[in-house]
Order: structure tokens, then C-alpha cells, then sequence
């Protein structure tokens, strides 16, 4: 008993460990006074100050922002509306296709994803012109393509977990269509669409590979920033940002947890 | 007065399932009309059609001489309580009840007004800014049923009123909704799979069977005098034996029951034919179980044997196998106190019936 839990434990010692000591360690060398990333040189805060003083990391920084707010708004409004059709409107012509077409950025490679977005925007610019320069809103529709697939199955499965006959009180009690959307629907999926959005936030401010493909010239976003300065070899500064980002995406992921935990409880 | 709420030839189809099969209903203003039936017997889609949230495939629905039958729901002059009460878990009792109201544009006063008159008939006036996790389930059924009522409905659906409360809530629920009903005079239609509430709710009884309606009466009238085999063995229990007519008479028949061994005599109210085949049906509580062989000579009389026993309580069930093998389900009040049995297995009894409770089963 004792010496099959000792195992169990050091099991899961070895488990975080694996999972967390990479992380922990870009956090602990972020505070790295030397100018060798991987040389303890004494406690200091200054990469942290030389970040803000680079103007390169900044302009990415703002852009990734900027693509991650958008996407994550445009995502959340579609997928709401692609939960509600999956999950409201009973067996349609095409449901599963709209189901599969739905979800399948969740499967897909993302390098297939990002080739084919870009194959697109380039036979699109050929035939209308447009877009003529990629950047902000060729990488913001590609990250919406794919975050909507994770809005569209956490606001299905909410919808299907709700008792429809709420939206049919409602109704029966005089609120037209459209009211009861705003009265109840709304109301009870809102922890669903919160979570969604924070989800699609967080994997537009992680995405590397599909910006990479969609985007243009002078439209660096801050993952392809250091994906490009890391090439060069680790920096201290990099390290400092990369502390950052991870504490903005676990912030963004356990708010987005907390949220939905606190929905499935009502 | 009768024709209230009038239904004609009302019909569903989801596919090729025929729902509810070319219904014809009455119903008089103030009543308190159950809909009886089993699952998947449509009577839940009826309930729907009234409420407007399914539409008929065929047919009309016409309360206080409008027709209502394509009207949307938001514009009937009908509401609805709900099998899950559908309660709105992000606004309080007050909002809850209040909602429908407000729907229809009525002023903030008069609101409140209606809110505090409405929780007060349901008394559940101290509960009014609960939030709905907080409530027990005799609570939300009736915060269900103010909501429902506040808008001062033509009409009143109430789809298992009472299905999620447990039995002793359930039986003091029941003449709690009736009193409220009898105050309001408000028409109630309730849709249950529960006999017992049915017979005790209702003024009038629609037992319901395959989309269609197997017979409509009072309750007296379903379980005295059901009119075929389907409602005679829904509501309560009953022995049916089958046999062939062999005498008809101006208000009585002949029977002769190979199951009994016997020619029973019935009062038949249908018309018959010498050499039809019916079921001849006597409930459990007609018959009179004995010892010493009866001298009546009007009531029918038959041997057995006691094959099995229950004691309930209040009364004693008995099955008696007749010499044919056929088992006869009897019920006897247990009037004196005592410990000692009167029956008991295998002992040979009597039983016996009038044929005044006989009832005449054609199909």
C-alpha cells in the first residue's frame, strides 16, 4: 500500500516535472542578470525594462493583441451563431457538412490550414484584388476560421445541455422570437461564449505556424518575432517576454475555466 | 357554455407517425379537463398544439369562439406550465412570475401589484427575491404555476403538474390546485400519466391511446363505465372474461364465458347480437369473496380457490384461481380489526357479483 503510493507519487513528480520544469526555467532565466541566457548571473528585472524599450517587440506585441481581440470577437459572434444551428434547428439538408466544416480546423494540420488561407488570399487578390497587402486582417480571418470551431462546440454543447422548454415559456408568456433570444438564450449561454472568446484569445496570441503563412511583409506578429530571434540564439530579453506570454495565456486559459465551471454549476 | 374551447379534427404528423389522430374535443369554460393517457400516446403534442409550440398538421382550434389554430404562441390568450417548470435560473421569483407581464407592456406598478396578488394565492410571498437554485421542488412547481397564471390566462395547460413532487406533496398539491382553480375560474386542461390524479383533479376525463381518444367522461363515467378494453384496463383493474352473447334482452345480456364456465348476465348499454363476442369486466372491488356459497340467486356465483393473498393495510387483495385455471383478482375492504386472516391459501371460497356491476366490453 505505502510503497505503491510512494510510486504513484514519484510518478507524478516525474509527470509536472516534464510538463512544468521547461517553463519554470524560462521564467527563472527571465530574471537572469547575465547576458548568456543559460549562465546565472544574479537577480535582475532589466530584460524585463528592455523589452518596453524595443520598439520591434512592441509593434508585435501591439499587432498580436490587436489580431487576438478582433479574432476573438468575429469568432465568438459566428461560432455562437454555428452552435445555435447545430444545436437548434433540428436535421437539416447539410447539417453534418456544416458539423464537419465546423470542426475540422480543430483536426487539420495547421500547416494544411495555413497553405491553404494562403492559396486562397492569393487567388482572391488575383480575382477581386483583394487583399492586397497580407497582414492584420489576413492572419485575423485565419485565427477566426479556427477559433470558431472551439466557440462553436462549447456554445453547442451548452445549448444542448439547456432545457429547451425555457425558450418555449418564455414564448407562451408573450415574448416574441427575437426577445426571448435576448431574454433567456443569451443570458444562460453568456459563460459559454465568455469562456469561448478567452479560448479564442489565447490560441490567436499562441498561433505561429498559420500567421506565418498568411501574413505579409512589415506584419510580424510577437510569436514570429522571437520564433525569429531565437534563431539567432536565446536572448535574455526573449526569455522576459516569453514569462509574459506565459502568464497572460494561463491567466486567459483559467479564467476561461472558472467561467465555465461556474456555468455548469447553474 | 360547452364549447369553450372547441377542437375539431385535430390532427399531427411528425413523418409517417401520426401523433394525434383527427381529436375532436369540447370543453366547457371552467373546467377542469385531464388529458389520460400513457407515454407517446400524444397527448404531450396535443398539450403543445393548444399552446401553439407545435403546429397541426390538420384541423382547428377555437377558444371562446376564435380561432386560434395558426395563432403564434406570444398571441394566444393561453399559458402553460411546463412538465419542467422551466423556471428562468437567472432571474428571481419575482422577475419569474413577472415576465409575462412585462411582455405585454404593463406598467411598473400594476406589475408589482399582480406579483405580490399572484405570490399570495401561491404563498409564496416571503420568497420573492429567491433566486430559483434556492427553492425546494413544491416551491418551483408553484412559482411555475403563479407565472402561468398571472396574465389571467383564457385557458390553462399543465403538462405532469405534479409528476416531480414526492406522493404526500403531490396529494395535498392536488386540492391546493384545485381550490385555485375553482377561485379563479379559469379552464384547466392537464395532461397526466397518473390515474389517480386525473380521477381526483378533473371534472371530465379524455383517456387518450394512440393519438386518439379512447373515451371522454367524468370520472365516474371512465371507471364505471369504460366503453372498450383499453380504458376499462387503464384506469384501475378489471377481469375481463370473454365470451359469446346468447341471450340480449331491453336492458340486459346473456353471456356464456368459457374463461368462467359460466353464462354471465350483464347490463348492456351497447347494442349487441346473439353470437357476438364481447368481455364480459368486473372490477376487484365488485366482487364478494365467501365461504358458504351466497343465496342470492340474481348475482353471479363461481368457485375457486384462493391462490394467492396480499393485506394492504386498509384492504386485502385476493387472487382466486377458478377450476379452469383462470385467475380472478378480487379487493375486499378489511372492516373489522383483526389479526387472524379470513382467508387463507388454498382455502375454497365463493365469489360473487351482481350483474348490475358487470360492464359490457365491445372492443
Amino acid at each position: 500500500m505505502k510503497a505503491q503510493s510512494r510510486f504513484i507519487l514519484t510518478v507524478l513528480a516525474f509527470g509536472y516535472a516534464f510538463l512544468y520544469i521547461p517553463l519554470a526555467s524560462v521564467v527563472f532565466y527571465s530574471f537572469n542578470a547575465s547576458r548568456l541566457a543559460t549562465v546565472w548571473g544574479g537577480f535582475s528585472t532589466r530584460w524585463y525594462g528592455a523589452l518596453f524599450e524595443n520598439q520591434q517587440v512592441l509593434d508585435a506585441l501591439y499587432l498580436s493583441l490587436k489580431i487576438a481581440i478582433t479574432s476573438a470577437t468575429l469568432a465568438t459572434i459566428l461560432g455562437t451563431m454555428s452552435g445555435f444551428v447545430l444545436a437548434r434547428f433540428g436535421r437539416f439538408k447539410g447539417r453534418t457538412l456544416l458539423s464537419g466544416m465546423v470542426t475540422s480546423p480543430m483536426v487539420m494540420p495547421e500547416v494544411i490550414t495555413g497553405l491553404s488561407l494562403l492559396l486562397l488570399f492569393v487567388s482572391l487578390q488575383q480575382l477581386i484584388g483583394w487583399p492586397g497587402q497580407r497582414g492584420f486582417s489576413t492572419i485575423t480571418i485565419a485565427h477566426t476560421t479556427f477559433s470558431l470551431a472551439y466557440v462553436a462546440i462549447i456554445v453547442q454543447s451548452r445549448l444542448i445541455a439547456m432545457d429547451e422548454s425555457l425558450e418555449e415559456a418564455a414564448m407562451d408568456l408573450g415574448g416574441r422570437p427575437l426577445r426571448v433570444v435576448f431574454d433567456i438564450t443569451l443570458p444562460l449561454i453568456a459563460p459559454a461564449m465568455i469562456a469561448g472568446w478567452l479560448l479564442s484569445f489565447t490560441l490567436s496570441l499562441d498561433d505561429l505556424v498559420i500567421a506565418s503563412f498568411v501574413s505579409g511583409p512589415g506584419s510580424t506578429t510577437l510569436p514570429m518575432y522571437i520564433f525569429s530571434k531565437v534563431k539567432l540564439g536565446v536572448s535574455p530579453d526573449i526569455n522576459a517576454l516569453a514569462s509574459i506570454i506565459i502568464a497572460v495565456v494561463s491567466i486567459g486559459v483559467a479564467l476561461a475555466w472558472l467561467v465555465t465551471r461556474r456555468s455548469a454549476k447553474h | 357554455m360547452k364549447n369553450f374551447i372547441h377542437i375539431k379534427g385535430l390532427s399531427k404528423h411528425f413523418g409517417d407517425f401520426v401523433a394525434v389522430d383527427k381529436v375532436n374535443l369540447e370543453i366547457g369554460k371552467g373546467e377542469l379537463f385531464s388529458i389520460l393517457g400513457g407515454s407517446g400516446c400524444g397527448k404531450s403534442t396535443l398539450l403543445r398544439m393548444l399552446a401553439g409550440l407545435e403546429v397541426p398538421t390538420s384541423g382547428s382550434i377555437e377558444i371562446d369562439g376564435t380561432d386560434i389554430t395558426r395563432m403564434a404562441p406570444y398571441d394566444r390568450p393561453v399559458n402553460m406550465m411546463f412538465q419542467s417548470y422551466a423556471i428562468f435560473p437567472h432571474m428571481n421569483v419575482a422577475r419569474n412570475v413577472g415576465y409575462g407581464l412585462r411582455k405585454d407592456g404593463v406598467g411598473k406598478a400594476e406589475i408589482e401589484k399582480r406579483v405580490d396578488q399572484i405570490l399570495e394565492l401561491v404563498q409564496l410571498s416571503e420568497y420573492k427575491t429567491r433566486k430559483p437554485d434556492q427553492l425546494s421542488g413544491g416551491q418551483r412547481q408553484r412559482v411555475a404555476l403563479a407565472r402561468a397564471l398571472i396574465k389571467r390566462p383564457k385557458v390553462l395547460l399543465l403538462d405532469e403538474p405534479l409528476a416531480a413532487l414526492d406522493k404526500k406533496l403531490r396529494e395535498r398539491t392536488q386540492f391546493e390546485l384545485m381550490n385555485i382553480q375553482y377561485e379563479l375560474g379559469i379552464t384547466f386542461i392537464v395532461v397526466t400519466h397518473d390515474q389517480e390524479e386525473a380521477m381526483t383533479l378533473s371534472t371530465r376525463i379524455a383517456v387518450m391511446d394512440k393519438g386518439r381518444f379512447q373515451q371522454v367522461g367524468t370520472p365516474k363515467e371512465v371507471y364505471e363505465f369504460p366503453t372498450n378494453r383499453f380504458v376499462a384496463n387503464f384506469i384501475g383493474t378489471i377481469n375481463t372474461f370473454e365470451g359469446v352473447v346468447t341471450v340480449v334482452e331491453e336492458d340486459k345480456i346473456q353471456a356464456y364465458c368459457d374463461e368462467a364456465g359460466e353464462t354471465l348476465t350483464a347490463l348492456g348499454r351497447q347494442l349487441v347480437e346473439v353470437g357476438q363476442t364481447i368481455g364480459v369486466a368486473v372490477r376487484p372491488e365488485k366482487i364478494f369473496v365467501s365461504k358458504e356459497r351466497p343465496d342470492n340467486q340474481e348475482d353471479v356465483c363461481i368457485q375457486g380457490v384462493v391462490d394467492d393473498l396480499g393485506y394492504l393495510g386498509n384492504r386485502s387483495l385476493y387472487r382466486i384461481k377458478l377450476g379452469n385455471g383462470r385467475i380472478v383478482q378480487v379487493s375486499s375492504q378489511n372492516r373489522r380489526r383483526s389479526v387472524t386472516r379470513f382467508l387463507e391459501w388454498g382455502d375454497k371460497v365463493w365469489i360473487s357479483w351482481t350483474a348490475r356491476s358487470a360492464v359490457v366490453l365491445l372492443d
